[in-house]
């Protein structure tokens, strides 16, 4: 655990002693602010007119509904098309670039240690920058009263989205010298995933339904409800886990080549 | 403290290293001289464990690196030919996330570094950033950084490579300085290197190990032998007896036995084909003579292929390979 923690370090201390981590943040900052603030907008606005339409016995607009959800779905999206590649794409890539490989794969660490450094160091970035949406979300708690419980679902949902992305990032890192390549694969791979359920409104079979499956996005609907539905963890962490394997083979053939 | 054992290592068709064996002792420092591409790199890629091995056994500290590898890197140094730097970090960051995957208890690392860090005379760079250190510091933070566990094998891969003069001289003063406390390893395709730093040589080419011994040795087997090898069945010590007598031989030593087989080396004196008086010899003693033929390429040929020094730092060759490197 000692050595799992030490590479977990270093790759952090990668992060922000490069300009990633600062623009990635800038960025994530800049948008997700933007997403709020349209929501937001709109709320008001359409709160506006329920009212002026007399609708008193109505129920009032659900702060839940109406701004946190359509907020994560755009979380989402920015998540996967710029977060996590520019997370990912240095990880094994730039250590076989600058030779530094030799010196991780000659130290006295098993590969998985190795793995799961680099994976929790990744993972513990992708934490910091998705928690500042809660930081827009806990305004509304100032001026509102939306319910707190759907919050923790959410909070899992997005660790869980990002750990499996992440571990398949951390993937095709390994098989390139160079980030920019690694990141576009990564890029490539993530948008499949998200509209793989697409095939849902032209075809019914089984085949759609296991291509839909697959979908990522899908199977964060629960989560964004604030259900935390026990088939959609597992989806989750199986993914992650099968990106963790897939690097360890990866890093196994990547010693037999030199 | 190292031991190999029939290494061979291919990368899919192509055979780097090509059964290898050699023994280095305690406290020895050993030589590794071969042209560029001879499996120099390779051979200590596989001693380091960062390679697995195609064939054969490497124990190092009686660990074998397959079976053991984290016993083995435990006791291991190593400078790969680049040094091994994140430009990000700064020295003392560096040495000390080493030192923490090197497994040094978390009380000894500032001590540690601070001692490697004299060592390999450093101390005044240990706030800057790695990457934006000069050639010559690089090369001794990488040198800081096999040391760092003081491990008992250190493995250095072409340690002054693409180093000026200075540089140079200060590397080789300070490998001096560590033998004795480390067994060492180190590779070259400068041949003077080998005789100002090793004690023993093993001279290799296209992945063979072609001859070992002493730099003075070597040097002096270089003054002009024809190499043959010939493979006689047949009472080893009267056959070498007897080809000891042919004329023009010079030096005869058993190489190899297997059954009744024995491979011999004779050298015979520059000039000599030696082949037909060697096979009359065998066959009018009515051995079986099984095999007899040149040794492919001689070790003087071998050498004209090395670097000489006064080329490398002349020509730029060192220069090159130090631009390419910072690429």
């Amino acid at each position: 655990m000692r050595n799992v923690l030490a590479v977990a370090g270093k790759e952090l201390r990668h992060y922000f002693h490069s300009p990633i981590a600062y623009l990635v943040m800038t960025v994530y900052a800049g948008l997700c602010g933007f997403f709020f603030y349209s929501f937001t907008a709109t709320y008001v606005m359409q709160s506006f007119r329920m009212q002026a339409m007399g609708g008193m016995g109505a129920p009032p607009m659900s702060l839940n509904e109406y701004i946190i959800r359509p907020l994560l779905a755009g979380v989402l999206t920015v998540v996967l098309l710029l977060l996590l590649p520019l997370i990912t794409m240095r990880l094994y890539a730039e250590e076989k670039r600058s030779g530094t490989i030799e010196l991780l794969l000659t130290s006295p660490l098993t590969d998985m240690q190795i793995i799961l450094g680099k994976f929790l160091g990744a993972l513990a970035l992708y934490a910091m920058i998705v928690a500042m949406t809660f930081l827009y979300i806990s305004l509304l708690f100032i001026y509102g009263n939306p319910q707190a419980r759907p919050l923790i679902a959410q909070a899992l949902g997005i660790l869980l989205y990002g750990a499996a992305l992440l571990a398949l990032g951390m993937w095709f890192s390994t098989f390139t010298k160079n980030q920019i390549v690694a990141g576009a694969i990564s890029l490539a791979v993530f948008l499949l995933l998200f509209v793989f359920d697409w095939v849902t409104a032209y075809e019914s079979g089984t085949v759609s339904r296991v291509i839909a499956y697959m979908s990522l996005t899908t199977h964060f609907e629960n989560f964004s409800k604030g259900v935390i539905d026990l088939s959609d963890v597992v989806f989750y962490l199986s993914v992650a886990a099968l990106g963790v394997f897939l690097t360890a083979r990866s890093v196994e053939a990547l010693k037999g080549r030199g | 403290m190292i031991e190999v054992a029939g290494l061979s290592k291919s990368y899919g068709p192509t055979l780097a290293v090509s059964d290898v064996s050699f023994e280095v002792r305690k406290g020895e420092v050993l030589g590794f001289l071969g042209p560029n591409g001879a499996g120099k790199t390779t051979t200590m890629r596989v001693i380091t464990g960062y390679l697995p091995p195609s064939k054969g056994k490497v124990l190092v500290a009686g660990y074998d690196v397959v079976e053991e590898p984290l016993e083995a890197k435990r006791r291991t140094g190593y400078l790969p030919e680049a040094p091994p730097i994140y430009p990000d970090m700064t020295v003392v960051e560096y040495l000390s996330f080493v030192a923490r995957i090197k497994g040094v208890p978390r009380k000894e690392i500032k001590m540690r570094v601070g001692e490697v860090s004299e060592k390999c005379a450093i101390t005044d760079v240990q706030r800057r950033q790695t990457g934006k250190l000069s050639k010559g510091y690089r090369q001794r933070v990488g040198l800081a950084q096999a040391l760092i566990h003081n491990p008992e094998v250190l493995i250095l891969d072409e340690p002054t490579a693409g180093l000026d003069p200075k540089q140079i001289i200060e590397t080789r003063e300070l490998i001096r300085r560590l033998a004795g406390q480390h067994t060492i390893v180190l590779s070259t395709h400068i041949l003077p290197e080998v005789s100002k730093t090793c004690e023993r040589v093993i001279v290799i080419n296209q992945g063979k190990v072609v001859a070992v011994g002493a730099p003075a040795e070597l040097t002096h087997r270089l003054q002009g032998y024809e190499t043959v090898l010939i493979t006689v069945q047949g009472p080893a010590g009267e056959v070498m007896e007897k080809l000891r007598r042919v004329g023009g031989v010079h030096m005869v030593e058993p190489r190899d036995t297997a059954d009744s087989r024995t491979t011999f080396e004779v050298h015979a004196e520059k000039g000599q084909d030696v082949r037909a008086e060697l096979a009359r010899a065998v066959v009018e003693a009515r051995w079986n003579l099984l095999e007899l033929k040149t040794s492919g390429l001689s070790l003087e040929d071998i050498f004209l292929k090395l670097t000489t020094e006064d080329l490398s730092e002349e020509s730029g060759v060192g220069s090159q390979k130090s631009e390419v490197g910072r690429q």
